[in-house]
Formats: structure tokens, C-alpha cells, sequence
């Protein structure tokens, strides 16, 4: 059984059909990717799976149980950890508390343990900051966790964001554009770090990326998105060579 | 640091060397400092005040003399200096050094030793500095009640960021529970009748009164809560301040509670050790609350939201929780203030409540446990010191509030995290 299936989703804004009738298949461990030009729906696929939108139609089965209608807490708790394009960290919080809030679903101690500091609730916050910390040195922030998160420089930002989605132990990762406005040297280590974290946790990968190298390099099957419709899936090369992905990228090719 | 002292090293002798000296003193220094000024206060203030012509002990730091009788400035200015500056900066210097070793001593035995001893010592304080006058008393009292008030608002304004009015209504409705529970059952009185249980009792139960003030009050913020936690914005400010109106009109037009008149003659159960006891209370589970992980939800909610819903935090039960939580110490400090004044009436928990308590807490800084103590006792006391000067208090506290939103517009102490076992820990050598 795919670890998440996708059967048939559409949605509309308004009269705005921003998602057509997509179907995707993921099993675990796999990384997938879907690429497509500004506009073509990319992110309104994460925000519908992730529970931010609910689908006009189809239905969505993470471990075989539908997400629809959902809350987005509880997707998240269910096991789908995301990170976002345009990085929505807390301002005013250092970074090793935006890994622990991100173990929020798994705290029991309740809210006795919130009011009154019960011993369990020191053994318990001392777990997660040991998991949090662990994180962080996954992805290579370790010595910045005292830090509060502004005065980050924005590759150390988008990895402590990496960090918090996993302190929330998905099974299925979505990634919304990771190398974002990154430069050469950034790009290479967030690369670094999606393949660590793919091998050390085993997670499934979904990769949404504006640079086609990133995606080549990484994924092992591709969608191509145009107008909310998948136009293209396949390999890395496949995709390459398909004559409507160069034509979305590209445009037509017209002899006069 | 570094770069500073390698740039000018005439000023390192000396104005940071002093800075640095002070640095170093653990709190139970300063604290045996401030008990030393109290003590000289209370066996030398009397001879003090005859020899410098003062007609009494300066009440409040001297302000209301100051201000009503210019000609004995010089007087009060002489008595603040020998009284309460020479101790509080002689006697840690003195015994910073041994101090501090005891106190690291302590800490490592059991911090919680420790935190009790420095509780005690400041009970001690408070209580002998409130000996000396009734007046005093009552301002100590209402500003540890303030304190209360502040940090329970502070969690909704500050550590979840939305904008509450209705502080005073929750205020009320602890207020006239606590009252209506001591008067029903301890009280002979005309409103209800002859007393119900033992008066002996009283005292004993009247936590069970302020628990239900809070609880009351906590239940009337659930009205609040459902319609306006669905989605942010100022539905909460606007759905908030009707319901302070709403429950002084319904209290108002309550005839057993005898309406606009107000409740009178409440047992007087609450003396200082109680005030002192309930503030250390709420400073503590508050304090407990917003650095625990479900409590910096709070602060994840506010920054994004959407972040942290996808972080799996709930984030409706995380705003109603909080908004209860906070709603519930309102109420207790509403129990607390009708015993202290034994007097309650509906015209107290109007706008002007607000207006003060919402002062305080954006003057002393929001999202800080500090900030809310700091800002609640600055603006109480100032508000009794500054009492001589009437209209102009109104003109002076506000243009105080401008210049904190001018120069600090988060507040004076914002965003810093209360550590007690940091606060009571010896100081490192540097």
C-alpha cells in the first residue's frame, strides 16, 4: 500500500479551477518531486494535503485514513511534516524552542504538568530538548540553538525550519521550494542535508523546487504541473525530453 | 564589552568598575540590603523625621511631602538618603563576598531551600515596611493584587498577542462571587441574613471563595472565547469590551447583589500574608505556564499561526486555554480586591480599570513576567505618589506611557523569560 495516495483531487477558488483531477502515488522512502511554472498550483497541492484548504472533490489517504476535513494539527500529528516556501518561523523565539514546540502533539504531561512543573513534566521537556538538539545537529545548527531565530542568516533559517518539521516525526516529508533565494555554497549543503535526512530517518520526500537541478539530482520520479494539471510524469530525463515540458518552460517553437 | 574597554580604558576604572561591583552581588545581597533600610526605618525613622522637622515617616518615598510642602524637600530628600540609600548600598558591598558563597552554598543543597529562604526574607521586607503606616498597608496590598491583574492580562496581550478588554468584567465577576460566598456564609448582614456556617470557618474556606471567583469568572470567558477564537483579527477586542459592559450592567441591575449601591462589609480575611501568598501563587503557576512548551505554544501561535498549526499544535484549544487560564487569576484577583476594600461596586470595574491595568502592562513589557511585576508596582505606587498633584497625575502617567511607547514600544522589560533558579544562583567572578 503507498504510504500517501492522492486519488483525483480538484479544488477551485471561486470560479478558479487552480487544481485539476491530480493523482499522485508515494510509497515509503520514496522522493518525489513536481516542478511547473509560478502559478501552475504547486503550493495549493501542499496546502490541500497538508489540511490549510479542503478539496473541492477527491480524497486524500495518508497510511490508508483520509486527511479530508481534517484540521492541519491533526495531519500533522498523523505524520506529514512540511516545511514552507516562504519560511514562517516565530520571531520572537530562540531556535531550540521552535524544535521543541514542534513536539507539541507528543507531550502528556497535560495541563497539570504546564501549571505546576511536576517531575514529569521535567523529565519530559528534558526528552524533547534532547531530541531538539539532536535535530539541530542533523542539520548542522547545534551551536546556534540559544539563538534567537532573527538573528539567523537565512540558510541557517530555512535549516532550522528543516529541523522543526522532522522534531515533528513525519513519515512523509513535503519540502515547498527548500533552496529558495539560496546561493550556490547554501544550496549544496541544504542538498546535503535533504539526502542525510532521507538516509538516516528514511523518510518519504515530497519536493516542490523552482530549480531543475535540485530535482534532476534528487528525485527519482518527477511530476511536471501546468494550470493545475500534471502535463508530464517520469524520470529525471524523461521529463527533460518531453516535448510539453519544454513548451511550458520553454513556450512553442514556431517556423515562420 | 571587549571593544569598548580596549577603546576607552579611563572609563572602564571607574564608572564600570563600579558597575561591574554591583554585577556581582547575588539577589540575597541586595535583599538583606533593602532589609537593613526597613529595619533603620522602623527603629530610627521616628527620631529622623524630628530631627530633619518632618511632620511623619514619609509614607511613599516622600512624594505626597514633596509635592504638598516644597519647603521640606531638603528634609525628605536627607531622610530617603540615610534610610534607604546608605543601607542599600553599603550593606551589599559589605557582605556581597560572604553572601554570595552562602548562597551558593544554599543553592547547591536545595535550590528550593533557597527560593523559600529569599521568598521569606522578602515577606519579611514588605511586612515591616508596611508596619508603619495603614496607608501603606492598603498600597501594598492592591499593588500585589495589581501584579496579578497585570500578569493574567499580560498572558492574553502579550504571550498570545490578541487584544482583551475584558479584564475588568472578569475582575467583577470574581469580585461579587468571593463576596456573595463570605457574606452568605460568614457574615450577619441585611442582604443575607444571619451567617451560615461557623465564622471560625472563614478563614479557612475563604480560599474555596477566591477558587470559585476564578472559576466564575473563567466560565464568562468562555462566552468570549467561542465566537472569537475561530479566527484572529480585533473580533476579540471589540467581542471583549462588550462583555466588560455587559456584566456591569447585568451586575447593576441584580437587585440581590443590591445593584448600583455595591456589596459592603466583607469579612476582613485578607491580610498581607494572604496577598503575599496568592501573588506568589499566580507569579509562580503563570510563570510555570508560559515557559513550558504547551505555554510557548502561545507565543507560536501569535508569531505565525499557521506554522503553528502545521507544527501539530492545536492552536483553538491553545488560545481558550489560555484565555481562561488567564481569566480564572483575574477573578481570584478580583476576590482578593473586594476583601481588601470590603467594599465592591459595579462602577469600580469600568473603563478606568481597564485603562490602568492595560497601562501597566504595555508600560512594563509585554511577553515578560518581569515586565508585568515592573509595570504593575511602578504605576501603582505612582499613581498614589503622584495623588497631591490630582488633574495633573492624569497628564503626568500618560505622557509617562508615550515616552515608554516612543523609546521602548514593546515596554520597559519585554520579552525576557523569568528564570527563578538564574535570579537566586550565585554570581560568577568576572
Amino acid at each position: 500500500m503507498p504510504l500517501l495516495q492522492i486519488k483525483n483531487m480538484s479544488h477551485d477558488f471561486g470560479g478558479l479551477r487552480a487544481v485539476n483531477n491530480y493523482n499522485l502515488e508515494i510509497e515509503p522512502g520514496q522522493i518525489r518531486g513536481l516542478i511547473g511554472p509560478n502559478g501552475a498550483g504547486k503550493t495549493t497541492i501542499f496546502n490541500l494535503v497538508s489540511g490549510i484548504y479542503s478539496p473541492t472533490e477527491g480524497d486524500i489517504l495518508l497510511n490508508g485514513k483520509s486527511l479530508v476535513g481534517l484540521k492541519p494539527y491533526q495531519i500533522a500529528a498523523m505524520g506529514l511534516g512540511r516545511t514552507f516556501q516562504n519560511l514562517r518561523l516565530w520571531r520572537h523565539m530562540t531556535v531550540l524552542e521552535h524544535v521543541k514546540m514542534a513536539r507539541y502533539s507528543k507531550i502528556n504531561y497535560g495541563l497539570l504538568g504546564a501549571f505546576f512543573g511536576t517531575p514529569k513534566r521535567i523529565r519530559e521537556e528534558a526528552e524533547i530538548e534532547e531530541k531538539a538538539h539532536s535535530l539541530l545537529k542533523l542539520v548542522g545548527v547545534a551551536d546556534l540553538a540559544d539563538q534567537i531565530i532573527l538573528n539567523l542568516p537565512y540558510g541557517a533559517q530555512r535549516r532550522v525550519e528543516m529541523a522543526r518539521a522532522l522534531a515533528t516525526e513525519p513519515k512523509i516529508l513535503f519540502l515547498d521550494e527548500p533552496t529558495a533565494g539560496m546561493n550556490p555554497e547554501e544550496l549544496k549543503q541544504m542538498m546535503d542535508i535533504i539526502r542525510r535526512v532521507h538516509r538516516e530517518l528514511g523518510l518519504a520526500i515530497f519536493l516542490i523546487e523552482h530549480r531543475l537541478k535540485v530535482v534532476m539530482e534528487l528525485c527519482e520520479i518527477i511530476q511536471t504541473l501546468v494550470f493545475g494539471e500534471v502535463i508530464a510524469e517520469g524520470s529525471s530525463e524523461e521529463i527533460q525530453n518531453d516535448p510539453k515540458v519544454i513548451e511550458a518552460y520553454l513556450g512553442k517553437e514556431t517556423i515562420l | 564589552m571587549q571593544i569598548n574597554n580596549s577603546l576607552s580604558p579611563e572609563k572602564k576604572t571607574f564608572a564600570s568598575r563600579i558597575r561591574n561591583s554591583f554585577a556581582q552581588l547575588p539577589l540575597l545581597a541586595w535583599l538583606c540590603g533593602v532589609l537593613g533600610a526597613v529595619l533603620l526605618e522602623r527603629y530610627l525613622g521616628d527620631p529622623l523625621t524630628e530631627l530633619l522637622g518632618l511632620p511623619k515617616i514619609p509614607a511613599l518615598f516622600g512624594a505626597v511631602t514633596i509635592l504638598k510642602k516644597p519647603q521640606l524637600i531638603p528634609g525628605t530628600v536627607a531622610f530617603l538618603f540615610l534610610i534607604y540609600a546608605v543601607p542599600i548600598l553599603v550593606i551589599p558591598r559589605l557582605f556581597g563576598s560572604i553572601l554570595n558563597r552562602l548562597v551558593g552554598r544554599l543553592f547547591h543543597l536545595s535550590p528550593a531551600m533557597s527560593v523559600a529562604i529569599h521568598l521569606g526574607l522578602l515577606y519579611l521586607i514588605l511586612s515591616l515596611w508596611a508596619d508603619v503606616s495603614g496607608y501603606r498597608l492598603l498600597t501594598l496590598k492592591l499593588t500585589l493584587i495589581a501584579i496579578i491583574v497585570t500578569l493574567s492580562l499580560n498572558v492574553i496581550n502579550g504571550y498570545m498577542g490578541e487584544f482583551s478588554c475584558s479584564h475588568p468584567g472578569f475582575l467583577a465577576l470574581g469580585a461579587y462571587t468571593a463576596s456573595v460566598f463570605t457574606l452568605f456564609f460568614f457574615v450577619d448582614d441585611k442582604v443575607f441574613g444571619a451567617a451560615f456556617l461557623p465564622k471560625f470557618l472563614g478563614p479557612f474556606l475563604f480560599p474555596i471563595a477566591l477558587i470559585l471567583g476564578g472559576i466564575v469568572a473563567a466560565i464568562g470567558a468562555i462566552a468570549i472565547a467561542i465566537p472569537s477564537f475561530r479566527t484572529r483579527g480585533d473580533y476579540l477586542a471589540i467581542i471583549s469590551l462588550a462583555f466588560m459592559f455587559i456584566v456591569k450592567s447585568i451586575i447593576e441591575n441584580l437587585e440581590f447583589v443590591r445593584g448600583p449601591r455595591g456589596l459592603s462589609s466583607q469579612p476582613n480575611y485578607v491580610d498581607l500574608p494572604t496577598v503575599f501568598i496568592w501573588t506568589v501563587a499566580a507569579v509562580w503557576i503563570i510563570n510555570n505556564f508560559v515557559r513550558s512548551t504547551t505555554g510557548k505554544a502561545l507565543n507560536a501561535v501569535r508569531d505565525d499561526e499557521m506554522a503553528a498549526d502545521a507544527m501539530t499544535v492545536n492552536t483553538r484549544r491553545t488560545k481558550i486555554v489560555a484565555f481562561l487560564f488567564a481569566a480564572f487569576w483575574a477573578g481570584v484577583a478580583g476576590g482578593l480586591f473586594a476583601h481588601v476594600l470590603r467594599y465592591v461596586n459595579p462602577g469600580t470595574f469600568s473603563i478606568q480599570k481597564l485603562a490602568e491595568v492595560l497601562a501597566m502592562v504595555y508600560f512594563g513589557g509585554l511577553n515578560s513576567v518581569y515586565g508585568s511585576i515592573v509595570g504593575a508596582v511602578s504605576l501603582s505606587l505612582l499613581g498614589e505618589a503622584l495623588r497631591p498633584l490630582e488633574i495633573f497625575k492624569w497628564i503626568i502617567i500618560p505622557l509617562l506611557l508615550i515616552l515608554v511607547m516612543i523609546f521602548r514600544p514593546t515596554g520597559l522589560i519585554a520579552f525576557k523569560d523569568f528564570d527563578v533558579m538564574k535570579l537566586i544562583s550565585p554570581k560568577e567572578k568576572s
